[in-house]
């Protein structure tokens, strides 16, 4: 019971691969990806958290409070905003496959033309 | 390789990887047993060091403000490259009159658009001291210039954010924060020393530079994402156009 | 491990497979919205605000955005 959140971070890894593996159509395959990449900050927070820890805003705790470790937030943090930048390039790479093939099935995409 | 075929595939060895991440999660301390020292060193020192109560703020931008410059060019970067594969030749063309408008969403938009920057204001400068920062108001500060186009109408949103200002802004806010960090080589200490005035923690002006490549960081952001969404709507105006 | 924490837990192990297995692209971005706002109450619930400040301003204005432009394009 006291591994379930690693549980659930390879849960969402996995269910995440199964939707890019699976998919038909590109918009999808991006939103998979990013749900793939949403379960390591699962995983981050996970491993920093501290039984009976509080946040590590010391603005209203006194600071000899127990508090959860905030390395990993600081790097969960930065890694969301970037994500989305990312995903929204892949998503711009879509909208020109559409644009010059004329299909977002992945499936029909197989040889590389001139 | 067809379909069914990539799919077994995935099935057999998504079950190898499965069996191999649970071996290695299972070899992770605990949940909640944490015992790594620079976690707990860091929330010992961070308020009376560098005055700034919102630790994981000042982690970012100081203790690891090198990284936080890594990904500001990746956002940089990405936002470069989906303007390079949208951005259309015909520069500023007219653009047709939206179809409908709405008087009543207009005035709510106006609301939402100014409740929505001053919250964003409010997050970016609070960021060494509550839960905030940069990253997060950046992209409250972005969404106030969505609604004058949801609420509004495109040509509205266009007059408030032309290219070359967006380009400016997002410029200073990348360049700035590698600016900074030169300062205080200049100051003769290391790259991204925190070398300003610490007040008090607590207060808004407290935590040296820490304030201020937050607020580079807000910049580039906000910019960033204004940048992206202008982009993506004017590639969907233009397919508009195209098809009448 | 609290009754809260498992809670949270379930929540997002739910709607993971809620998302990828959605085929409507429209329902694909209210899926993914949805699961943004699990990993949200997630985040707060292991202690971590500014985490969960950054998935909510992410998965409530910026992701949404991007993919529902994404779908028009597509379709025009």
């Amino acid at each position: 019971m006291s591994y379930l959140p690693y549980g659930l971070a390879v849960w969402i890894f996995l269910v995440g691969l199964y939707g890019v593996a699976s998919s038909r159509n590109f918009v999808h395959l991006v939103v998979s990806l990013t749900v793939t990449q949403s379960s390591t900050y699962v995983l981050l927070l996970a491993i920093g958290y501290v039984k009976h820890g509080t946040a590590p805003i010391f603005a209203d705790v006194p600071q000899e409070r127990t508090a959860v470790d905030p390395v990993v937030q600081a790097l969960a943090l930065t890694d969301i905003v970037v994500s989305v930048t990312v995903a929204a390039l892949l998503l711009a790479l879509a909208v020109q496959v559409q644009k010059r093939r004329n299909t977002v099935n992945p499936d029909e995409l197989h040889e590389l033309h001139g | 390789m067809t379909r069914r075929v990539r799919l077994a595939l995935f099935g057999v060895s998504a079950g190898g990887l499965t069996a191999l991440m649970l071996w290695a999660v299972s070899g992770l301390p605990a949940f909640g047993d944490y015992h790594h020292r620079y976690g707990i060193l860091l929330n010992k020192v961070a308020v009376s060091e560098r005055h700034a109560t919102n630790v994981v703020t000042a982690i970012v931008f100081d203790y690891r403000g090198f990284d936080t410059l890594g990904e500001e060019f990746i956002l940089f970067a990405s936002v470069m490259g989906v303007a390079l594969l949208l951005r259309d030749v015909r520069e500023d063309a007219e653009r047709p009159r939206d179809a409908t408008h709405s008087d009543v969403l207009g005035l709510v938009g106006i609301g939402l658009a100014a409740a929505l920057l001053v919250l964003g204001l409010y997050v970016v400068a609070h960021g060494p001291i509550t839960p905030g920062g940069g990253f997060q108001g950046g992209i409250v500060l972005a969404s106030a210039f969505v609604i004058v186009y949801l609420a509004g109408e495109y040509r509205a949103y266009r007059r408030l954010t032309p290219h070359p200002a967006l380009d400016l802004v997002e410029g200073t806010g990348a360049g700035g924060y590698a600016v900074i960090g030169i300062a205080s080589m200049l100051l003769g200490s290391a790259f991204l020393h925190n070398f300003g005035p610490f007040g008090m923690p607590g207060t808004l002006a407290s935590a040296g530079s820490i304030a201020l490549l937050n607020i580079a960081v807000a910049l580039e952001v906000s910019a960033a994402f204004v940048l992206l969404f202008t982009e993506f709507l004017e590639e969907l105006m233009d397919t508009r156009l195209e098809t009448g | 491990m609290i009754p809260l924490q498992a809670m949270a837990i379930a929540l997002a192990a739910l709607f993971a497979p809620l998302v990828v297995l959605t085929r409507d692209l429209v329902r694909l971005t209210m899926a993914a919205s949805l699961y943004a706002f699990s990993l949200v109450v997630l985040f707060v619930i292991l202690q971590a605000p500014d985490v969960a400040l950054s998935e909510l301003v992410v998965g409530a204005v910026a992701f949404p955005i991007v993919i529902v432009v994404a779908i028009v394009m597509q379709r025009g």
